[in-house]
């Protein structure tokens, strides 16, 4: 009971925490690449879940002002600026990371992790 | 080069829609200083357009939208946009990107910083938009083979 | 997988649930998120740079910098890409 009182109204951070450790689970568990690059990206995504649940507010309203309006409450503008960078950064690594596996594939015909493990010993 | 897409209806579809998404984009790029949008989202809508036209046009179109290495010539363009928006207020007597020493006669301070953001933002965009397209060139598969050096 | 992996799996699921509990809580108006630098930009935005958007406000102009390092960022990327697959032209010689 006492778990429960303090993850009340946190559902966020649980969801959060599990999508890490399924995006964990992945990249451990999986032998082929390509996967474990899936695994990255979601645990990627839930930071980018986390830092977006901070910035809701109960009634809030995108954070643009417009004039005569008064005792609006606005969401949080500092995460979605965070977030908006990070997701730039989670696409340019996603290419990087696509290129890299490209080259593998080309050079060794393979993309799962003994068989490549295999080769190099 | 991906061949085009061996239907009809996507085909025609797409050359409607693909002038539409970039001229959404490009709203979405200058209204961002008055409504959700910005250089970032805009920069990745107008790409997403540039992308469908390679998909479906087939190489004998779609090459003629930025060719061979010069998307990515084009996002350097976007980030020596930004870089020299910086060295005006530079050069303005301000520190590096403070906008309120632009070199622009006439203009209050704060619609100076309005300006600012906005060439910054264009300067996004296109460096957003041109990467995405050379990325993808670059994981489309092609006959020519890789480059082997190494 | 090996134990060792659900091992670590289990130890990460614990320690992720026990940090939950000290986070502080969410949509809660006085969390140390809501009172920090972010009310300056929503006070100060607006008289400071004409943009009624805060979040292009921030990231174009307090942020500029940090934007600035981004946008780098991507052109890198773009750059690595061409760089690991760049394919051979017509006339070129593949060393």
């Amino acid at each position: 009971m006492d778990i429960a009182a303090a993850l009340a109204g946190r559902f966020e951070y649980v969801m959060t925490s599990a999508l890490i450790v399924v995006g964990l689970h992945g990249m451990l568990s999986k032998q082929n690449l390509v996967k474990q690059l899936i695994g990255l990206n979601i645990m990627q995504t839930a930071i980018i879940l986390l830092f977006i649940s901070m910035s809701v507010q109960t009634g809030g309203t995108v954070p643009i002002i417009e004039k005569g309006t008064a005792n609006v409450v606005y969401m949080s503008p500092l995460p979605h600026v965070l977030m908006l960078t990070a997701i730039v950064v989670m696409v340019a690594t996603a290419g990087v990371a696509f290129a890299l596996l490209i080259r593998i594939h080309a050079r060794y015909g393979s993309l799962e992790e003994g068989e490549l493990l295999g080769r190099t010993r | 080069m991906i061949p085009p897409y061996d239907s009809v209806t996507v085909r025609t579809v797409a050359k409607i829609l693909i002038p539409l998404i970039q001229v959404f984009a490009l709203y979405v790029v200058f209204h961002g200083a008055k409504s959700p949008g910005g250089g970032f989202q805009g920069g990745a809508i107008l790409g997403a357009s540039l992308i469908l036209a390679r998909l479906t046009a087939g190489p004998g179109v779609s090459v003629h939208y930025l060719p061979g290495t010069s998307a990515l010539r084009l996002g350097a363009v976007g980030v020596l946009i930004y870089g020299v928006v910086g060295l005006l207020s530079l050069f303005g007597g301000a520190a590096f990107l403070d906008y309120s020493a632009l070199p622009l006669p006439g203009a209050h301070e704060d619609e100076l910083h309005a300006i600012g953001i906005e060439a910054v933002e264009v300067g996004v965009a296109v460096a957003v938009a041109c990467v995405m397209l050379s990325i993808f060139d670059d994981l489309a598969p092609t006959e020519r083979p890789y480059r082997q050096g190494r | 997988m090996r134990p060792p992996a659900y091992l670590a799996l289990g130890l990460l699921s614990g320690l992720l649930l026990y940090a939950v509990a000290a986070l502080p809580p969410l949509r809660n108006p006085d969390s140390p998120i809501r009172t920090g630098v972010e009310r300056y930009f929503v006070e100060n935005a607006v008289e400071d740079t004409a943009t009624p958007n805060i979040v292009s406000a921030i990231l174009a102009d307090y942020r500029s910098f940090d934007t600035f390092g981004e946008t780098t960022v991507v052109f890198t990327a773009g750059l690595a890409c061409y760089l690991l697959l760049g394919r051979r032209e017509e006339g070129e010689s593949g060393k």
